[in-house]
């Protein structure tokens, strides 16, 4: 039962994916390892349009790695799969809000959560590092270091992290008018 | 059942202006809920989405679950979330068709080849953002390095480290605060 097992899947995900959509992301790399339903550069290509398009990332990232597994009733099924601890969650801590947000023990638990879900989708950002800006095929072909890093997509990568970060006028620009123009640069110098 | 639709279209609304998700989704909340609808004020707005970031799951489904519920109970949460993932269910599946009929062209495989570097330094502002919050002191410095190193080098799940950080926060709690009040609520 392949609707059964990406329900199960994706309610870990949404049970265990603390921190909001990106936090989904080591789950969804885990989740290509082990089951093979997608590839790594798959789920790359998933977050930019995911992040491109309306509504919640991480909902966005469920509803189209179900779609990839398994067209529309795959879509359908991982995002129930991930919205449903999500909703059981929500409604029990509802009741009891004030003890909830004034627990010792559940502030102490979320103060080494936070560094942990930090660091998870800092891996994760490293194999899309990988991916992206090394060759790491050619470098295993050539042996040459100069061949492992892919100097178009470092240079690319150099431009956007000052943009984004330090230039003011486009530093608070929409994170889909940098997909879209990296998307041109990619056509136009073949990435 | 009229209030119920309310609720769904309300959230849709919200789903479908809401781009990226997280912090993006606040001030469309507040326009919607707080000064269209008057559903929640400013500061239960403010409370739901902090503990719609430090529960489990996507924040817009968190904070659209205490808002529905907030209305009309169980079903009004239920209302809500639907509809905030209405639209991306739609527009995802419509997207990744075409996406998909299209992938094997030369240069929507160059466009995804630049649009993955964009995602790298995304994902890298993103931890930036992320790590002025977590990383605080000491403690969450060694369990950051901990999980990192681990989740770079092992193949463990990472349930496995959400489960070990959530004991480890509060052993070291323990061991800071012992019998007193307990780590700084924020």
């Amino acid at each position: 039962m392949i609707y059964l097992r990406l329900f199960y899947e994706f309610f870990k995900t949404g049970l265990f994916a603390v921190g909001g959509g990106l936090a989904t992301l080591p789950f969804l790399y885990d989740m290509a390892d082990r089951t093979g339903w997608f590839t790594a550069g798959q789920l790359a290509d998933m977050l930019a349009v995911s992040e491109s398009t309306p509504g919640p990332i991480g909902i966005n990232m469920a509803t189209y790695v179900g779609f990839t597994i398994r067209g529309i009733p795959g879509a359908l099924t991982a995002t129930l799969g991930i919205v449903t601890p999500s909703v059981i969650i929500i409604l029990i801590v509802a009741a009891f809000l004030k003890s909830f947000r004034d627990n010792r023990f559940v502030n102490a638990a979320f103060y080494g959560l936070r560094p942990a879900s930090t660091a998870m989708v800092a891996s994760a950002g490293i194999s899309v590092i990988v991916l992206a800006l090394l060759q790491t095929e050619l470098f295993r072909a050539t042996g040459l270091v100069t061949d492992l890093l892919n100097w178009k997509a470092i240079a690319l990568a150099a431009v956007l992290l000052v943009l984004t970060r330090w230039v003011k006028p486009t530093k608070g620009l929409h994170p889909i008018l940098f997909i879209l123009s990296s998307a041109v640069i990619g056509v136009i110098f073949q990435f | 059942m009229k209030e119920l639709w309310i609720l769904f279209l309300t959230f849709a609304k919200v789903g479908v202006m809401t781009f990226g998700g997280g912090y993006a989704m606040l001030p469309i909340l507040q326009r919607e809920i707080v000064e269209n609808k008057g559903w929640a004020t400013n500061e239960e707005l403010t409370d739901y989405f902090a503990i719609g970031q430090c529960t489990p799951g996507v924040i817009a489904v968190n904070t659209a679950t205490f808002i529905g519920q907030k209305r009309r109970g169980i079903v009004g949460g239920i209302a809500a979330t639907l509809g905030v993932v209405c639209p991306s269910l739609v527009i995802i599946s419509v997207l990744a068709g075409v996406i998909t009929s299209f992938s094997h062209l030369t240069w929507v495989q160059h466009a995804f080849g630049g649009i993955r570097v964009c995602v790298c330094v995304l994902i890298f502002n993103a931890v930036l953002k992320l790590w002025k919050g977590a990383v605080r002191d000491i403690w969450a410095l060694l369990i950051f390095l901990g999980v990192f190193a681990a989740s770079l080098f092992t193949n463990l799940s990472p349930v496995v480290f959400v489960l070990l950080a959530g004991a480890a926060g509060i052993a070291i709690d323990l061991i800071k605060n012992p019998g007193g009040k307990g780590a700084d609520p924020t």
